[in-house]
């Protein structure tokens, strides 16, 4: 840190005896706190913050997409490991981030809850005495006036009333004078705002000890339940047991995806039934923008595409009808699909396991051989697939991509290509030993999402305080004004000292003119018929009958 | 919902047209910087314009200056059309891509200016430099992230359009003047530095304390709508993405921007970051808006890829 507290002069005095080191270790940790909680050291610690905020938005990031972060290590074969060992591919969750944001949040409220107590205090408390010079106050003036010194007073404290002042009066050495107050709530607003984040962070963090999400691949007709086993992805957060999950079953009846005339893309609706396991499901519809929202859990669409079906003759005559997998979109404008089957319980052996690699395109289209997809709805949909016989490796420990098949099968010659073909709906593939391959036509599937985040609420009831201190710590406007009432140098009246300190907003000085005009007039309402005009300053208007009393 | 052509058309017209109006402008107001006679020194610290100076030079330097404020007025107005035209011709609101989004911007710092000068007169000898950015990005809007009128994809069907597309636009456009309020009072201390006398024409720029004051009131205006303006997108977010916040790179840039204008902010009342530091901070908040515009729509990829440039 590169600020110094500045010096403080006569620091204590040299202790007689050496101090123990209970005392130093008191003392050197009393003068960190201070440096910690210094104005200069938050905005400081706000900059680091804002600047250990950017690696994680240039560099892929694992919460954001495991698979880009895959792709740059392939790219950056050298980089990437260190990169990594700097937790630049976590960054907010990396403990020298945490680390920042950490110390930035033990200064805002080392800094904020003695002001809040001090505060606490002077909301209570009478306004603080006049100063002594008032005519030294930023905005100032003095009214002479011909009125008491009491009633004088009384004219500007009924002002300041009327204009929400908290007024107090005191008897001074120079004479009677009056101190008011308006707009404490600047403070509390301060106060407001940074507790706030200081909730914020809590609910942050209570949300991803205790939230969870899970994303599932479900095709029409079919559904799921909220466990961790059936989920294609998910990540829990560290308190998340898995029996805890919310008994949650959705089952996908319909999809629909519509799309204006120049084929952007209008809306994605999902038809669903929900319920706990084994009850009978309530229908309802959820889309884009319009989640399913159930005792605080929720279920998003996220995703859509197709999953081809095909039919599967074995040479035997044994017929597998109904056979699909999702196919995931590689191109959204168009929603040309890749995405593979594999089968490996078809035959009786190992060997003779089969698997199909394909490209789905819903409005299919032939270029020299070459299947493309012209449009994103299904109008002429068409499948590209690629036959493999052999063994698939699946019980090999290895982890695979539903999505692809394993190179290194094909590679080693364990997996070999059988046949290929383009196909419309209701045309067959023959393979060379007979087992026939038709393709039947999709289904959609839709990617679901299901969330569970307890700390949602708190983090939006934090934001919204956080919101209201702001403006009223931004709009409001704190303001003390002090009166004293002296008797004129001349003998003639009164000479009324009004001074003014204000806190926030400009122009204070205009401010200050209106209600020295405010306070002008009501002092010449109030004064006395004039016996003769006051010496110096501009003479009431003789029209204005003497009140009553 | 089909696209209403010749109202895209005219649209496209009125932005030639308002880019044509303010460049008038920029040449009305740098006749003021050029006609007015340089101040007296006094003017450093005081709000107020030259007082007691009926010399004809400066008459004609204001009216010049008041040409420029017209000017700029007339092009605000049909630069508004421009929006209200593109809305209507696609039914919808005109921010949905990248076009229309800084297009707004730059309308909204446009306005403020526009109201500031008829608030604290002297912001008008400012004109020339709000005008000729205002221009330059209206020419590179208008160049690199022009798009047709179309309709919204799905994700952006939502009534939070209007509510965080629009104050994000709000925001940006008050901290766009704020930043060049900045830029020119860092200027102006130099020029001060300097004794005034080696550029005449950066002496016409009102007084630092003039420019510290409206850098100041225009952030303290757009910080609370920045801050709703992410509070309200991390909202949408929640129903659109499945969650509140992800760091996602237009957040992260967002929450970046938010970070440096609460810095600026507490900079500004803190000893030892008054004045030149802390109009410092201002300048690298703008900076990181429009990294956050142009990098992270057309660069990197994220959730808020709706750019639209291909």
């Amino acid at each position: 840190m590169s600020t110094v507290a500045p010096p403080r002069p006569a620091a204590a005095p040299q202790p007689p005896a050496r101090p123990s080191a209970g005392h130093r270790a008191l003392g050197l940790w009393l003068r960190w706190w201070r440096r910690l909680t210094a104005m200069r050291t938050a905005i400081i610690l706000l900059f680091l913050l804002a600047l250990a905020a950017i690696p994680g938005s240039l560099l892929p990031q694992r919460a954001l997409s495991q698979n880009n972060v895959s792709q740059y290590f392939a790219d950056h074969p050298t980089l990437a490991p260190l990169l990594d060992r700097l937790y630049l591919f976590d960054v907010f969750s990396s403990p020298w981030f945490a680390a920042v944001y950490l110390l930035l949040f033990v200064s805002l409220i080392g800094c904020v809850v003695p002001r809040a107590v001090e505060h606490a205090r002077a909301l209570t408390a009478a306004p603080p005495p006049a100063p002594r010079r008032l005519l030294r106050l930023p905005d100032s003036a003095a009214l002479p006036t011909p009125l008491a010194e009491a009633a004088a007073l009384d004219v500007v404290e009924e002002e300041l009333r009327v204009a929400r002042f908290r007024v107090v009066r005191r008897s001074g050495d120079a004479g009677p004078e009056l101190s008011a107050e308006k707009g404490a709530w600047k403070e509390t607003g301060n106060l407001l705002f940074h507790l706030s984040l200081v909730a914020l962070l809590l609910g942050l963090a209570g949300g991803k000890l205790w939230g969870y999400e899970g994303s599932i691949l479900v095709t029409e007709e079919q559904g799921f339940c909220n466990s961790f086993q059936q989920y294609d992805t998910y990540s829990a957060g560290p308190l998340v047991e898995g029996g805890d999950l919310t008994p949650l079953c959705v089952d996908l009846e319909d999809f629909r995806a519509e799309y204006e005339e120049d084929l952007t893309a209008a809306s994605f609706t999902a038809d669903i039934s929900y319920g706990a396991p084994g009850e009978e499901g309530r229908p309802t519809t959820i889309g884009v923008n319009d989640p399913l929202r159930v005792d605080g859990d929720r279920v998003y669409v996220t995703g859509h595409g197709y999953s081809p079906r095909f039919s599967i003759t074995l040479p035997d005559g044994t017929a597998f009808t109904d056979v699909s997998a999702p196919f995931l979109p590689a191109d959204q404008a168009t929603m040309a699909s890749e995405g593979a089957l594999k089968l490996p319980d078809l035959g009786a052996g190992t060997d003779d396991q089969l698997a199909i690699e394909g490209f789905f395109a819903p409005t299919g289209v032939l270029q020299g051989g070459i299947l493309t997809s012209i449009d994103p709805r299904p109008l002429a949909p068409q499948v590209a697939i690629l036959a493999y016989q052999g063994y698939l490796g699946l019980d090999s420990g290895l982890p695979q991509s539903v999505y692809s098949l394993d190179a290194d099968q094909i590679e080693r010659g364990r997996l070999t290509e059988v046949g290929r073909a383009n196909l419309s709906v209701g045309e067959t593939l023959e393979l060379p030993d007979g087992t026939a391959i038709t393709f039947d036509g999709y289904r959609q599937f839709a990617a679901l999402q299901f969330s569970h985040d307890p700390g949602q609420l708190w983090v939006l009831g934090a934001a919204i305080s956080l919101l209201l201190g702001l403006l009223a710590l931004l709009l409001l406007r704190r303001q003390r004004v002090f009166a004293r009432a002296e008797p004129a140098p001349d003998g003639g009246g009164t000479v009324l000292t009004v001074g003014s300190l204000t806190r926030g907003g400009g122009e204070s000085a205009t401010r200050f003119a209106e209600l020295t005009d405010r306070l002008r007039t009501a002092l010449a309402d109030r004064a006395p018929a004039p016996p003769a005009p006051p010496s110096g300053g501009a003479a009431p208007e003789p029209e204005a009958l003497p009140s009553d009393r | 919902m089909t696209v209403d052509q010749s109202l895209a058309d005219l649209s496209d017209t009125l932005f030639s047209i308002s880019v044509a109006l303010y460049s008038v402008a920029v040449v009305a107001f740098c006749a003021q910087l050029a006609f007015g006679r340089r101040p007296a020194q006094q003017l450093v610290g005081a709000g107020a314009p030259g007082v007691a100076d009926p010399v004809p030079a400066a008459d004609r330097s204001s009216r010049w200056g008041q040409v420029g404020v017209a000017l700029t007025a007339l092009g605000a107005v049909v630069h508004t059309g421009v929006l209200v035209t593109r809305g209507m011709a696609a039914d919808r609101l005109p921010w949905g891509n990248m076009y229309e989004f800084a297009t707004a911007v730059v309308l909204v710092g446009v306005v403020s200016f526009v109201v500031l000068s008829v608030r604290m007169p002297p912001v008008r000898d400012m004109g020339a430099f709000v005008l000729a950015p205002v221009v330059l990005s209206l020419v590179a809007i208008g160049l690199f992230l022009y798009a047709e009128a179309g309709p919204l994809v799905a994700a952006l069907r939502s009534s939070w359009l209007a509510v965080h597309v629009s104050s994000a636009i709000l925001g940006f456009g008050v901290f766009f003047v704020s930043g060049i309020a900045s830029v020119l009072y860092l200027v102006r201390l130099r020029v001060d530095a300097r004794g005034g006398d080696a550029s005449p024409v950066l002496a016409r720029l009102p007084g630092a304390v003039t420019l510290d004051r409206v850098a100041h009131r225009t952030a303290v205006f757009g910080f609370p709508i920045w801050t709703f303006a992410v509070i309200a997108g991390a909202i949408w977010a929640e129903s659109a993405w499945g969650r509140f916040w992800g760091w996602d790179p237009k957040e992260t840039w967002a929450f970046i921007a938010w970070v440096v204008y609460a810095g600026y902010l507490h900079a500004r009342t803190t000893a030892g970051w008054r004045g030149r530091p802390a109009a410092w901070v201002n300048v690298v908040g703008l900076a990181v808006m429009i990294f956050n515009l142009l990098f992270v729509n057309m660069v990197s990829t994220g959730l808020h890829s709706y750019a639209g440039v291909s």
